[in-house]
């Protein structure tokens, strides 16, 4: 396999700092306990989603998990839109009917995170059935966690799309933890990738913490889907930097210091600009620029959600079904 | 007698329970370890070991299952959902298996499983995080559920549920955690299907369960600064429900008001209005009225929220307006 070009480098590179900053500036902001409900945070994953959306077309889908702003992010969502609605107000992708659990923007095919672990896959499968019955040649992705392959719906979808022979991906962002269990004690294999074979479906393994690894088995997969070669299955091994949920680990210590701390220094992010600067993609100077003009752009994102309106209640009852809802009442009385 | 929360009321009877009987388990995510998300079996991994506080992948048909497979067996297991929103995912395991395998066997087989979990809105958890389900549940031939809302119904009614050989469903409300109340150290049973009468009255009865007993008590004495006298009925059990209490209470008063935080289509309030008018047609003064959640999914934005859950005052503008017959109903 050839290389990525250096605008491919530097695509990788945007994308994943755009989640990192955001993600950032997220947690702070709800730590400070100015975010209501709950959010999941993808530090640490940024070279998973980064270097799939990168691999693919603007009109392939993916679908997402409770933990899906990064996946919203690089497929180019936009932050201002995304802050207000992890903030609840009403300029927010979902009108603040969402939350950090349902960002989604169909206009740029990110079918929705997702609050019910697992729920995701089988959407993706669909999506990648309408692509093939359309012959469009678009592929779909659906990211899930290393927990979400022990539910019931991932197994249905992974034979199904296998079955059928469906454009799909299936990228398994295996962080060895499902909240607060570690993986070894919920599956008795080694790598997750071994369920691949049981629906007939190729697998690969790559390291999580590089974009590059992750984008080149992205392309080889959704080449041999958009070529009729069907679903294959891409477990990504890497590691979420804060707690289930928020930051700070609260309560019981579930990871060891020297666990974070390991990942940690294997970051994606400076990995990917150190390999960008090596080869002669970007130099320090363009990096800082970039870092510095997106730290601005998620600056303007805060602004924006701040300065954004609440929902309107009387907007409670709309979207419940498309077309207009049934407002039928009784007859009043005689 | 002792002051506790109520998630140490609850966390206190299953310790109990389990002290006293080895065919008790606990089966989830997170419970072992982590002790529940919310805390609910804190400790008890320390007292029962891996062996009986069972963590598991997520896979919430299979844990339901191996309950239901336990039970027949022998056991009496208690499986924990997280959510009460996972029921969904666990629904064919829940209503096709555990609630009719009795029944379809001829009555041989015996189903003590107990499935706790933890529902209602209010945290921004939003519409897969947050709902009441109750009524999908309680149209199912062959379970039980209750939802208290005192640490003494928290206690009594997990007591009762994990004595009971038919499969159960205990539903804690994620924001009645934290309220107290006086809990006995020893073991005691409060009855399924025995609704208790928190507060007696006479102008009007407030028929409630879970979270919205207390916003309903909340409601009563703000009515009572205005010299309306409500009283409360909180159900406790919503399958099978004390319709007799409701209606003996409903021939006193007059006058019926349902609260609960599920959705009103169909909902609970739907089934005690019905029964209320098949028992006590002839003393109602005014229709029965409901006080639920409008027919949407819960949404995340605390400003939608906030209109979405009924809360006190809510509760009190329908009583005002069921005593005052001129006006009509309305929420
Ligand atoms: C059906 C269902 N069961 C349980 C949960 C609660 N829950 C939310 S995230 C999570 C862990 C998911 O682990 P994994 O799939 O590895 O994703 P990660 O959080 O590690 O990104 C659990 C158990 C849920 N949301 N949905
Ligand atoms: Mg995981």
């Amino acid at each position: 396999m050839t290389a990525p070009s250096h605008e491919v480098l530097r695509d990788i590179h945007r994308r994943m700092v755009r989640i990192r900053l955001f993600e950032e500036a997220a947690g702070r902001i709800f730590e400070a306990g100015r975010m209501p409900g709950f959010i999941h945070l993808y530090v640490g994953q940024e070279a998973v989603a980064a270097g799939v959306c990168a691999a693919l077309r603007d009109d392939d889908q993916v679908s997402s998990t409770h933990r899906g702003h990064g996946h919203l992010v690089a497929k180019g969502g936009d932050l201002s839109r995304m802050m207000a609605e992890l903030m609840g107000k009403a300029t927010g992708y979902c009108g603040g009917k969402g939350g950090s659990m349902h960002v989604c923007d169909l206009d740029l095919n990110m079918l929705g995170a997702n609050g019910i672990v697992g729920g995701g896959v089988p959407i993706a499968v669909g999506a990648g059935f309408a692509n093939k019955y359309r012959a469009n040649g678009a592929v779909s992705v659906a990211f899930f966690g290393d927990g979400a392959t022990n539910i019931g719906a991932f197994h249905e979808a992974a034979n199904m799309a296998a079955a059928l022979e469906l454009p799909v991906l299936f990228v398994c962002e295996n962080n060895e933890y499902a909240e607060f269990t570690p993986r070894d004690q919920t599956m008795a294999i080694d790598d997750v990738v071994e369920r691949a074979a049981a629906y007939g479906m190729p697998g690969t393994k790559v390291d999580g913490m590089d974009a590059v690894a992750v984008f080149e088995a992205t392309a080889a997969a959704a080449d041999r889907a958009r070529q009729g070669g069907g679903p294959s299955f891409v477990e990504c091994k890497t590691y979420r930097y804060y707690n289930h949920h928020g930051v700070q680990t609260l309560g019981m210590k579930y990871r060891s210091d020297d666990e974070v701390k390991e990942w940690r220094d294997r970051d994606p992010v400076p990995r990917h600009e150190d390999l960008m600067v090596s080869v002669g993609a970007m130099t320090p100077d363009r990096i800082a620029a970039v870092r510095d003009e997106i730290a601005a752009e998620v600056e303007a994102a805060i602004e924006f959600a701040e300065q954004s309106p609440m929902p309107d209640p009387a907007d409670l009852l709309a979207d419940v079904y498309s077309g207009p809802a049934d407002q039928r009442q009784p007859l009043p009385p005689a | 007698m002792t002051e506790l929360t109520c998630l140490k009321a609850f966390n206190d009877g299953l310790r109990q329970m389990m002290d006293a009987d080895d065919d008790i388990f606990v089966v989830g995510e997170d419970v072992g370890r982590k002790g529940g998300v919310f805390g609910s079996f804190t400790g008890l991994i320390d007292e029962f070991g891996e062996r009986r506080m069972v963590d598991t992948p997520i896979s919430e048909q299979a844990i339901v299952g191996l309950g239901i497979g336990a039970a027949v067996s022998g056991l009496r297991p208690v499986v924990d959902l997280m959510f009460m929103d996972f029921v969904l995912v666990a629904m064919d395991q829940l209503a096709n298996q555990a609630a009719k395998l009795k029944y379809m066997f001829g009555g041989s087989a015996r189903l003590p499983v107990t499935i706790t979990t933890n529902g209602g809105a209010g945290l921004s958890a939003a519409a897969q995080h947050s709902q009441s389900l109750e009524a999908m549940l309680c149209h199912v031939p062959g379970l039980k559920v209750v939802m208290p809302s005192t640490p003494y119904d928290m206690k009594g009614l997990l007591v009762s549920c994990l004595r009971d050989d038919n499969p159960t469903v205990l539903v804690k409300n994620k924001r009645m955690f934290g309220v107290k109340g006086e809990v006995p150290s020893e073991l005691y049973e409060v009855p399924i299907g025995e609704a208790r009468i928190a507060r007696q009255g006479a102008d009007v009865t407030v028929v409630a369960y879970s979270r919205m007993a207390s916003e309903s008590l909340a409601a009563a004495d703000e009515l009572a600064a205005e010299g309306i006298d409500c009283e409360v009925i909180d159900l406790r059990s919503v399958q099978p429900i004390d319709i007799d209490t409701v209606v003996e209470s409903a021939r006193r008063t007059n006058r019926i008001v349902v609260v609960h935080e599920a959705v009103r289509f169909a909902g609970l309030g739907a089934e005690i209005a019905a029964q209320v008018s098949e028992h006590a047609f002839d003393y109602l003064d005014a229709p029965v009225a409901r006080v639920a959640a409008p027919f949407a999914p819960v949404p995340f934005s605390p400003a939608l929220e906030a209109c979405y859950v009924p809360d006190a005052s809510r509760i009190a503008a329908q009583i005002r307006a069921t005593l005052d017959r001129g006006q009509r109903p309305s929420g």
